[in-house]
C-alpha cells in the first residue's frame, strides 16, 4: 500500500500511522453535550466503500486526510489536516 | 553413480568441464555446473527421490520448475538445514547434502509405506472420522501419533543465522516471467526510455524458448533470448533479475519477490542466501507463462511419470536422457513434444491420445486410446495402454503427461480477482484489471503459439508505455511457429485403481468423489476436505483438474463450479527471508546514552526502557545483587547525593506567540500563568478523559516553553501535539520540535546536591521550581531545579556532545561528596517512595483523579480531554484510586501485579478491590512499599486487605495508606 | 569548574566495503527553522525536498514546515520562526560509492529517482528515523538521531556487506 503524502510524494505505508476514522477532526465544543461528546469520540462508521481517515507521515510529521475506498483499496485523495485552519 | 542418463552434446546449462560433487542420502554423486538436484540425480539414473506425504508411495521428479508437487528435499546441515527445497530449483554446488524426507528407514525401504497397503481406510476425511472417541484422546495420543507420522522435512532446532536481505526496488515497469512475451515486452518498453525490471524465475532468461527450442527471427530460440537478454542488458534503463521468482502482487504497484541469491554457492559467507524484495512499480506485465498438467489415469505417480514439458526441458537444459518413452497427450503440443523428441534422437514407444487423430508419425501413436495403468515398484517399468483394440503393456521408462496448459495467472487473483473459464483452452484465462496496474501477455493469458506470445509482449507493452506517457517505438515481431492449440479435455481415466491428481498431498480423483458425495460440493470445501491444493506446491497441477473432476461429480460443469481462491505467496518463501535483517541488532534501533559506555564500563547491567538502554544499578566490589547495590544507591542519594542519566525523557520545544494558549490546550492545568524561569507539573489527557502523560513544562522565555515527556510516551506525545496543532489550531503562531536528542540530561539529587553543583562552579541559588541557563566551562547549558527523588534535586542539560564529559565530571563529583551515580532500580525506589507516578499508573485507564491529580484539570479553560473526564462514568463514585500499600508484618514482600480482595472474601472477579501497580523494597522505611488502585481507595485509609497474587501463589495482608510514604510535606524537596 | 570535551556519534566509520564507503560528517551548526503563519523571513524558505544556498551554509528542508539551517549560524529570527539549535541531535553520515544506491535499496523504502541530486527527504531507514540530502549521484548525506548513531552504523555494514558480497556472483 502506497499514500501519496501531500509533503513528500508517494511513500510506502511503512512510514505512515494510523489514527482513525477523520471524525476527529470535527471537535465539539467544550459544553456540546454528552451525545455530542460520545458520538465524536465512540460512533464511526464501517464502510464498504469510500471512507475518510487519519494517518501521520512519521518521518515528516504531517497530518494528512485520507479519501479511500475499503472495497477496492484505492486511495482517492490525500490532503493535509491543517489545511482546514490554515 | 557416473551420469548414466546424460545424452551426449546436450545440456544448454550444464558445463561439462566443471564436474560437481554433492551427496543425496549420504551416497556421493557427481553432476555437473548448472545442474539442479533433480537433473543430476535424473542424469544418474536415480528416479526415486521422495516418498509421498499420506501414503509413502515411491515419487520423482514431474516438472522443471518450481511447480513441483514431488520432488521436495531437504537440504544442507546444522543451522542452515531446510526442509521442503524443491530439487527442481536447488541448484547442486560442491559440498551440498541433500536427503529424500518423510521416510522411516530408506528411500527405498520406507516403514511406513504400509500406509500404501492400508489406502482403503486412508480416504478423505479419514482423520476426521476416525478419531472421534475417546474425545480426549484426540489431543493426547491420536494427534501427537498422526503429526509425527505427517509432514515432511524437518527442521534443525538450531537458529539460522545465515544471511538474509529484504531490498526496495522501483521502476517504470515490472515485467514478470522472461520468454518470448516477457522478453519482447522488456524490450519494447526500455527501447522506448521506460525503466523495466526484468524478474524471471529460472536461472538463464528465456523460458519455454530454452525447451522447445522454436525458431525465433532466424535463429534458435535460445540464442535468440541470448541476444534479446544482451540487449536489454547493455541498456542503462533495464535491470534484470534472474533466480527471482514475483511471489505476490500488493496494493497501489507493490510487488513481493524472492531471489535465490547464495543457494547455489557452496560458502557464501556475506552473500545472503535469499533476498525478498518488495518491488514499486507503475505498471507490470505479468509474462509468466503457463504451466502444463497431467492426466488423472491409475498409478500415474510413479517416479519416471513426468510432465511433458518437464521431460523436455530435462532433454534441453540438461541432457537428461529419459530412456524410452510414452507420451500421454489430450491436445496438440503433446503431439509436438513427441516429434520434438523423436526429432533428437529419443525414442517414443508410445504416443497416446484419447482423440481420433491421424496415426501418420514416425513413433507408434495409439489414437483414440488412454494410459490405464503403470508398473513398476520403485520407478516405471511398463504402461499400460487400452485402445480398440484392448491392453497394451508398452515397456518404457518415463511417461510424460501432457493434459494441456493453465495458464500462469495466479498473481491476477492477488486481490481477490477472479479469472474465466475459457472453453477452447479448456482452462481459465485472467480478465482484464483484474489487479490495477497489472497487464497480463502471452501464454498467462491463453496466447500458447511462440509467434501469439513475441507479439503480444510487443502489443501489451505498447498500451502499457502509452499509459506511462511514453511512446513506443516500432519493434518488429520476430517470426516463429504459430501452431494452433486444440485440446479434448480428459482429466481422468477411470479404469479402477488410485489416479493422483494432487501428487503433493496424495488426493486422488475418489477423494475429491467422495467429498462431492458427502455434500462437500463447493470447491472451497473440498479443497478443505480433501486437502487437494494446500500442499507447498498451492496445487498449481492439480486445481484445475480436480474441480474438473468435482465439477462432473456434481454436474455443475466448471464455470458455475469456480476455482479457489489463489494467495500469496505464489512459492514458498522463507522466513528468513521476510525477516531478514530482524534479528538481534537489526531488530529494533538501540539508543544509548552518553552515559552508556561509562555506566558499562562501571559494571552496570543494562536493561531497556523503550528503545533506549538504561543502567540497572552500578554494583560495587561486594555487591552481589541488584537489591544490595540498589539499597545502597538509595541511601546515599537520601544521605548524600546522586547522579542518574535522565536524556531518555522526551523534550519537545515550544516557541511563539501562541505557545501559552497551545500549551494551556494540551494541558489540563494553566501554563500561561507560568513565570519566565519556572518549571510547573503538568497533566496531559487523551481526548477520552484518561491521562496520557504527565511530565514538566518550563517556561524558558516569555514565546518559549521547554515540555518534557515521559521515555515511554515521548513518540507519542509529539504525534498528539502535532495533531492538536495541525488539526485545531494550525493558524496559531506556535511551533514544536523535539529536542530529545539535541540535550544530555542529568539528575542531581540529595542533600548535597548544592555542593556538587558548586564544585562544578555552577551557582545554586535557583528556587524550587526554577530554570535557567547556565555556562558550564563555556558550553552554554541549562539548569532546572525538579526532583523525581523527593530530594533537593537539579537536572542539567547540556549539547549532547558534552554528555560523556559532563557525565564523568559528575561522577568524581558526587563521589567526593560521599554520593554515587544510581540506576534505574533505585531511581524506581525513590520515587515510590514519595509516590510518584509512571506509566504503571498511568497505564491508559485512570483519570486524573484516579491518579489524586483531579485539582489539576482546570475549570477556567477547555483542555484536551477535559469534556469527556467529565462523563458520569468517570466521576461516579467506586472508582479506582491511587493508594499506598504497606505490609501488615513488616518482613513481608509485595508484588506487582497482585490483585486486591478484602481480608475474608475469595480470590474471584467479583470481588476484586483493585491491583497493585509498582512495588519497591524501601530501605529508607525497612520495609516493602507498593503503590496500587483501591475502589474508592482515598476513603479507606487505615483499612487492611489482602494482597493476592495467584500467578505467584503470594498472599500477603496490606495496610491501605497515602501513597506518599516519606517526607509527605516535601520539605527535603524544596531545601 | 568543568572542562567539557566533546564527543564524535559514531564510534565505526569511515567504513569501506567494496564498491561503498561512508564516513562520519561535520554539517557545522545546524538550527531549524520553523516560520510562523504568514511571517515573512529575510531569506528564501524551501518548499519540500528543496535545498537551498544559504550564505555560506545551506538551507535544507528537514519536514513539515521545517528546515535546517546547516554550515552557518543562524540570524535573528525573532518573532518570524521558531529557533532551535539542533546541532547535537542528529549524527550525519555520509554514504556514497557506485554502490550507494544498492546500499540504500537494502534500509530504505525511498525511491532515489524522487531524490535528484540537491534535493532532500524525510525518511526511514530500516527503523531510523531519517534526514536524507543527495548531494551528488553517488553521494548520499544521512541524519539520524544521534542515539541512534550505532544502529545506523550496523545497518549500514551489513547492507554494505551483503551488496559487496554479490561481487562473487558477478
Amino acid at each position: 500500500m502506497r499514500i501519496p503524502c501531500p509533503c513528500c510524494g508517494s511513500r510506502d505505508r511503512r512510514e505512515f500511522t494510523y489514527y482513525g476514522a477523520s471524525v476527529f477532526l470535527d471537535r465539539p465544543a467544550e459544553d456540546a453535550g454528552l451525545e455530542a461528546w460520545d458520538a465524536y469520540l465512540h460512533l464511526r462508521d464501517n464502510p464498504a466503500g469510500v471512507t475518510r481517515d487519519l494517518w501521520y507521515h512519521d518521518p515528516c510529521q504531517s497530518w494528512i486526510e485520507v479519501e479511500r475506498d475499503t472495497v477496492t483499496h484505492a486511495i482517492l485523495s490525500t490532503a493535509p489536516v491543517a489545511r482546514r485552519r490554515a | 553413480m557416473t551420469q548414466t542418463h546424460r545424452i551426449p552434446g546436450k545440456g544448454l546449462l550444464i558445463d561439462r568441464a566443471r564436474p560437481v560433487r554433492f551427496t543425496f542420502d549420504g551416497v556421493e554423486v557427481q553432476g555437473f555446473h548448472g545442474d539442479t538436484l533433480a537433473s543430476a540425480l535424473l542424469a544418474n539414473g536415480q528416479r526415486m527421490i521422495a516418498r509421498s506425504f499420506k501414503y509413502h508411495r515411491p515419487r520423482g521428479v514431474m516438472t522443471a520448475g518450481s511447480e513441483d508437487p514431488s520432488a521436495l528435499v531437504e537440504v544442507l546441515e546444522g543451522s542452515q538445514q531446510t526442509p521442503n527445497v524443491r530439487a527442481t530449483t536447488q541448484e547442486i554446488h560442491e559440498g551440498l547434502t541433500a536427503r529424500s524426507q518423510n521416510r522411516i528407514g530408506s528411500l527405498r525401504h520406507d516403514l511406513l509405506a504400509v500406509n500404501d497397503w492400508l489406502a482403503p481406510f486412508f480416504s478423505a476425511g479419514f482423520y476426521y472420522k476416525t478419531f472421534m472417541w475417546p474425545r480426549a484422546f484426540w489431543e493426547r495420543l491420536y494427534e501427537p501419533a498422526i503429526r509425527r507420522a505427517a509432514g515432511l522435512g524437518s527442521l534443525s532446532g538450531h537458529h539460522d543465522v545465515a544471511v538474509y536481505e529484504k531490498a526496495w526496488a522501483h521502476c517504470d515497469l515490472l515485467v514478470i516471467g522472461a520468454g518470448p512475451a516477457g522478453l519482447m515486452a522488456a524490450l519494447t518498453a526500455a527501447r522506448a526510455g521506460a525503466e523495466v525490471i526484468l524478474a524471471d524465475e529460472d536461472v538463464r532468461m528465456g523460458g519455454r524458448l530454452l525447451s522447445d527450442q522454436p525458431a525465433v527471427g532466424g535463429l534458435s530460440g535460445p540464442d535468440w533470448a541470448a541476444r534479446t537478454v544482451a540487449e536489454l542488458a547493455a541498456m542503462p534503463n533495464v535491470r534484470l533479475m534472474t533466480r527471482t521468482t514475483v511471489t505476490g502482487a500488493y496494493d497501489d504497484g507493490t510487488f513481493g519477490a524472492l531471489e535465490r541469491v547464495g543457494l547455489h554457492v557452496p560458502a557464501p559467507g556475506d552473500l545472503p542466501r535469499e533476498c525478498f524484495w518488495r518491488i514499486v512499480a507503475r505498471r507490470a506485465i505479468l509474462a509468466a507463462g503457463a504451466l502444463e498438467r497431467p492426466i488423472a489415469h491409475p498409478d500415474n505417480d510413479r517416479p519416471g511419470v513426468m510432465l511433458a514439458s518437464g521431460l523436455v526441458s530435462h532433454v534441453a537444459k540438461w541432457g537428461v536422457n529419459p530412456g524410452r518413452v510414452v507420451i500421454f497427450s489430450n491436445n496438440d503440443s503433446g503431439l509436438a513434444t513427441a516429434r520434438h523428441l523423436t526429432a533428437q534422437g529419443i525414442e517414443i514407444a508410445a504416443y497416446v491420445d484419447p482423440r481420433a487423430i491421424p496415426v501418420t508419425e514416425d513413433f507408434p501413436v495409439y489414437a483414440q486410446a488412454t494410459v490405464t495403468g503403470t508398473r513398476g515398484r520403485h520407478g516405471l517399468r511398463d504402461v499400460a495402454v487400452t485402445h480398440a483394440g484392448g491392453t497394451s503393456m508398452i515397456p518404457a521408462r518415463t511417461l510424460a503427461l501432457a493434459g494441456g496448459w493453465n495458464p500462469t495467472l495466479h498473481l491476477t487473483c492477488h486481490m481477490n480477482g477472479r479469472p474465466v473459464w475459457e472453453e477452447s483452452l479448456a482452462a481459465f484465462v485472467p480478465k482484464p484489471g483484474m489487479v490495477p496496474g497489472l497487464s497480463v501477455a502471452g501464454a498467462a493469458r491463453g496466447r500458447f503459439s511462440t509467434a501469439a506470445c513475441l507479439a503480444d509482449g510487443v502489443e501489451v507493452a505498447g498500451e502499457v508505455l502509452r499509459d506511462l506517457s511514453l511512446r513506443p517505438k516500432k519493434t518488429p515481431v520476430p517470426e516463429a511457429e504459430d501452431a494452433p492449440y486444440a485440446i479434448a479435455p480428459l482429466w481422468a481415466v477411470d479404469a479402477g485403481g488410485r489416479a493422483w491428481l494432487d501428487f503433493a498431498n496424495d488426493v486422488t480423483t475418489k477423494d475429491v468423489r467422495l467429498a462431492a458425495q458427502e455434500g462437500y460440493a463447493s470447491v472451497e470445501h473440498m479443497k478443505r476436505y480433501t486437502t487437494q491444493g494446500m500442499a507447498p506446491d498451492q496445487g498449481k497441477s492439480s486445481n484445475v483438474a480436480a474441480l474438473a473432476v468435482l465439477a462432473e461429480a456434481t454436474g455443475q460443469g466448471i464455470p458455475a463450479t469456480g476455482t479457489t481462491t489463489y494467495r500469496p505467496p505464489f512459492v514458498p518463501v522463507s522466513i528468513g527471508a521476510l525477516g531478514a535483517g530482524g534479528r538481534a541488532e537489526g531488530f529494533a534501533p538501540q539508543r544509548l546514552l552518553t552515559s552508556d559506555a561509562k555506566s558499562r564500563a562501571m559494571g552496570a547491567p543494562m536493561i531497556e526502557a523503550g528503545l533506549w538502554y538504561r543502567p540497572s544499578y552500578f554494583p560495587r566490589a561486594g555487591e552481589n545483587d541488584w537489591r544490595t547495590a540498589c539499597d545502597r544507591e538509595v541511601a546515599q542519594v537520601r544521605e548524600a547525593v546522586g547522579t542518574c542519566d535522565v536524556s531518555t525523557l522526551g523534550k519537545i520545544d515550544v516557541q511563539g506567540r501562541d505557545a501559552a494558549r497551545f500549551l494551556d490546550f494540551v494541558y489540563t492545568n494553566t501554563m500561561s500563568t507560568l513565570k519566565p524561569g519556572r518549571v510547573r507539573y503538568g497533566l496531559m489527557l487523551r481526548e477520552d478523559g484518561f491521562v496520557m502523560d504527565d511530565g514538566t513544562c518550563a517556561r524558558l522565555a516569555e514565546d518559549h516553553f521547554l515540555v518534557t515527556t515521559t521515555t515511554a510516551a515521548a513518540g507519542l506525545v509529539m504525534r498528539h501535539m502535532d495533531f492538536v496543532h495541525q488539526a485545531f489550531c494550525a493558524d496559531w503562531d506556535v511551533r514544536l520540535i523535539s529536542v530529545t536528542e539535541a540535550w544530555a540530561q542529568f539528575a542531581l539529587a540529595g542533600p548535597k546536591s548544592r555542593a556538587v553543583l558548586a564544585s562544578l562552579g555552577i551557582r545554586a541559588d535557583l528556587p524550587f521550581m526554577g530554570c535557567t541557563h547556565i555556562d558550564l566551562g563555556g558550553v552554554r547549558a541549562r539548569l532546572f531545579r525538579i526532583s523525581f527523588s523527593g530530594e533537593e534535586g537539579y537536572e542539567i542539560a547540556v549539547p549532547t556532545r558534552y554528555g560523556a564529559s559532563l557525565f564523568e565530571a559528575l561522577l568524581s563529583a558526587v563521589h567526593a561528596e560521599g554520593g554515587c551515580a544510581y540506576g534505574m532500580e533505585a531511581l524506581n525506589v525513590l520515587r515510590i517512595e514519595k509516590g510518584f507516578i509512571t506509566h504503571a499508573e498511568i497505564h491508559g485507564r485512570v483519570t486524573a483523579d484516579d491518579v489524586g491529580l483531579g485539582r489539576m484539570v482546570s475549570a477556567k479553560k477547555d483542555c484536551i480531554g477535559k469534556a469527556a473526564a467529565h462523563r458520569p462514568g468517570l466521576t461516579e463514585p467506586g472508582r479506582e484510586q491511587l493508594v499506598g500499600l504497606m505490609p501488615v508484618n513488616q518482613g513481608e514482600t509485595l508484588s506487582a501485579g497482585a490483585h486486591l480482595y478484602n481480608e475474608r472474601d475469595l480470590a474471584t472477579r467479583e470481588n476484586n478491590q483493585g491491583y497493585v501497580t509498582s512495588v519497591a523494597p524501601s530501605p529508607t522505611l525497612g520495609c516493602w512499599l507498593g503503590l496500587g488502585f483501591v475502589k474508592d481507595g482515598r476513603s479507606r485509609m487505615g483499612q487492611v486487605i489482602r494482597l493476592d497474587d495467584g500467578l505467584r501463589g503470594h498472599k500477603v495482608l496490606v495496610e491501605i495508606c497515602d501513597p506518599v510514604f516519606f517526607d509527605p510535606e516535601g520539605g527535603r524537596m524544596r531545601g | 569548574m568543568v572542562d567539557l570535551i566533546a564527543d564524535k556519534p559514531f564510534q565505526g566509520l569511515p567504513l569501506s566495503i567494496g564498491r561503498a564507503s561512508v564516513e562520519g560528517m561535520d554539517p557545522g551548526p545546524v538550527t531549524a527553522i520553523q516560520p510562523f503563519p504568514g511571517a515573512t523571513l529575510p531569506m528564501p524558505f524551501p518548499q519540500a525536498g528543496q535545498v537551498l544556498a544559504q550564505g555560506g551554509g545551506r538551507l535544507v528542508w528537514a519536514g513539515r514546515e521545517t528546515a535546517f539551517l546547516m554550515g552557518e549560524a543562524a540570524p535573528d529570527l525573532a518573532g518570524l520562526a521558531g529557533v532551535t539549535d539542533q546541532t547535537d541531535g542528529w549524527a550525519w553520515a555520509r554514504l556514497s560509492g557506485p554502490d550507494m544506491a544498492a546500499v540504500l535499496a537494502r534500509l530504505c523504502p525511498l525511491d532515489l529517482r524522487a531524490l535528484p541530486v540537491g534535493t532532500s527527504a524525510r525518511t526511514m531507514l530500516t527503523h531510523l528515523p531519517a534526514i536524507v540530502i543527495r548531494t551528488a549521484p553517488e553521494t548520499l548525506e544521512i541524519g539520524v538521531f544521534r542515539s541512534m548513531a550505532g544502529t545506523l552504523e550496523h545497518e549500514l555494514s551489513a547492507a554494505m556487506r551483503a551488496v559487496a558480497a554479490r561481487a562473487s556472483l558477478r
